[in-house]
């Protein structure tokens, strides 16, 4: 097997996202059988290659450090779901557990 | 007179020209047309007539009109509007209106094209059917009981239905070129930095691109044209000029060397799709181009690289959907953590959080060198096949997609099989190169089938011209689905 359920629950925990039993049950099989195809890549020998990260020639793109306009706050926050004095609000982080 | 709802864009903008028609007009006869056939094709996500006709009403009235004035255009839903709902048919961006505009939407009203609305999509492009949206499955128009393909496959399905005249999708692995092939319209995924990404929101960031979902390749050359061009609220946008596509594409194609991959004509594909190909490669032929067969040998590679990628990029695009910013939030949480995990497990769908899962899983320490890092590789591998394909032919042509629409239902509970469908696709975004879908005939179900035309990074051109040249000759493009 290429992954199990404990590794899902642990990788599910990595990206936040809680999982019913259920889902873990039908996430791992499938996942196991996506990680069993792409398992392919590793009859290949890619010792001497180099990585694409991304295709373009171009590196680092620079501009002038300059001061533009931008979004007023009111406008940039508006989507959020809880909000104070123009701040996004969130439950306790301090003295809870994580 | 034709319904003007069933007409091209450059047809219209010559009626308006003679005073024929105005585009209030245009607008009256989409929305009667989405009125009569939405029910049936669900291709729309956010729709407001109201807010369309004001639109259309405001539209400038002056000497100085833009090369698009007056044409309706539907746009995909993972594309921002400012103040218009963009949610990527996700629960978790439910409510979400953009404060500002992605580029191409700025280009169009630019040029004074009217927008209407938005379309439906698989939940943050993640899908090949556009069923994995939180609005529901869209339906194929040529057949109901059928995908529209996906994800941009309310577009594809809203441009094949005539309830659009052109539309914007969005294509990281083949999500324009699939749903235009199997819905016979048309279809085009420019190279990896000739459109802005600037308000497209992110999937998979070195592979996306925004691009034209159209009925003819004259209105693709049209709408490429008017989306092009450097950014530089976008980083990986190219500074190099746009071609003159209309004119380009108008050359006649004798001469020009096209490879036929063996890779893409597989045991056990469909015998319809591969006699329609080999039919449409004979017609290239008859009309001057040289075909000859060539190698890409580590297309067997593609699916495996581009569901490493592709979903180690969404694992980490999808990040900033945490319940603070923008969109959902769980109720009754107790701590920071509760937040993000209750607000992910609410608002994704299954195959977001499988994806998410899966590129986590990729970039995790222990895995990261098998997979990511190899993946990485295996791309290098698979852009050098094109690479040196491109030194000897001008473009490539093979199937957009091993087979016509599947029916609903056919391959969702089962991901593999599903990601199979983008096998003829994927390879053009890992490489970054443009690639053009057009239809190429139809099953005896009346279905469907599309031809895929890929070229060399920034060369739109080419592979314009070699649709264009076959269209002109063809009149598959000219069938219209009966919806029932």
């Amino acid at each position: 097997m290429a992954i199990n359920k404990d590794t899902v629950k642990y990788t599910a925990n990595l990206a936040r996202i809680e999982l019913s039993n259920e889902e873990l049950d039908h996430f791992t099989g499938q996942l196991d059988r996506i990680l069993a195809y792409v398992d392919k890549l590793s009859t290949l020998n890619v010792t001497s290659l180099k990585p694409t990260s991304h295709v373009l020639k171009m590196k680092n793109v620079y501009r002038e450090d300059a001061v533009k306009a931008s979004l007023p706050v009111s406008e940039a926050i508006k989507n959020a779901p809880l909000l104070e004095n123009n701040l996004f609000k969130v439950p306790k982080i301090i003295g809870l557990e994580a | 007179m034709m319904e003007l709802n069933t007409l091209t864009a450059h047809n219209l903008t010559e009626l308006l020209k003679k005073g024929d028609i105005s585009p209030l007009d245009i607008c009256n006869s989409i929305i009667n047309r989405i009125e009569k056939t939405e029910k049936s094709l669900a291709a729309l996500a956010h729709f407001d007539k109201e807010k369309a006709l004001e639109r259309c009403g405001n539209l400038s009235k002056t000497a100085e009109k833009g090369e698009l004035w007056g044409i309706p255009i539907f746009i995909k839903d993972n594309i921002c509007v400012k103040d218009e709902l963009t949610t990527c048919s996700s629960k978790i961006l439910k409510g979400f209106k953009p404060p500002y505009n992605a580029t191409v939407i700025d280009k169009l009203t630019g040029l004074d094209a009217i927008l209407m609305g938005k379309t439906n999509m698989d939940e943050f492009a993640f899908g090949s059917s556009t069923e994995t949206s939180c609005y529901g499955p869209t339906r194929n128009p040529w057949d109901l009981e059928r995908i529209p393909g996906g994800s941009s496959g309310g577009s594809a399905a809203a441009v094949a239905g005539d309830e659009a005249i052109f539309a914007l999708g969005s294509d990281t692995g083949g999500s324009i070129r699939q749903p235009a092939g199997v819905c016979g319209v048309v279809g085009l995924k420019p190279t990896y930095g000739r459109v802005s990404r600037y308000g497209l929101i992110a999937f998979a960031s070195s592979l996306d691109q925004i691009g034209p979902i159209t009925k003819d390749v004259e209105d693709a050359a049209i709408l490429l044209k008017a989306i092009s061009g450097h950014d530089e609220m976008d980083s990986t946008s190219a500074d190099i000029p746009v071609s003159d596509y209309l004119a380009g594409m108008k050359k006649s194609i004798k001469g020009l060397k096209i490879g036929v991959p063996k890779e893409y004509f597989i045991e056990g594909m469909d015998k319809e799709v591969k006699n329609s190909i080999k039919a449409a490669i004979e017609k290239l032929e008859k009309l001057g181009a040289v075909c000859e067969d060539t190698s890409l040998p580590h297309t067997e590679y593609a699916v495996s690289v581009y569901y490493l990628v592709a979903t180690a990029e969404a694992s980490s695009n999808l990040a900033r959907f945490d319940g603070v910013q923008y969109g959902l939030r769980a109720d009754n949480i107790k701590s920071m953590m509760d937040m993000y995990k209750k607000t992910r497990k609410e608002g994704f769908g299954d195959e977001a959080k499988r994806r998410i899962i899966l590129g986590t899983f990729a970039l995790s320490s222990g895995y990261y060198d098998a997979y990511y890092s190899k993946a990485l590789k295996v791309r290098t591998l698979i852009k050098t096949d094109f690479d040196k394909a491109f030194q000897k032919f001008d473009a490539i042509v093979t199937p957009t997609s091993p087979t016509a629409a599947f029916k609903i239902g056919e391959k969702i509970s089962d991901p593999l099989t599903m990601y199979l469908s983008d096998i003829f696709t994927i390879s053009a975004n890992l490489a970054g190169i443009p690639g053009i879908s057009i239809p190429c005939g139809f099953t005896k179900n009346n279905l469907p089938i599309g031809l895929q035309i890929l070229g060399k990074p920034f060369d739109e051109e080419t592979i314009l011209r070699i649709a264009y040249n076959y269209e002109q000759n063809t009149d598959w493009h000219k069938r219209k689905p009966d919806i029932k």
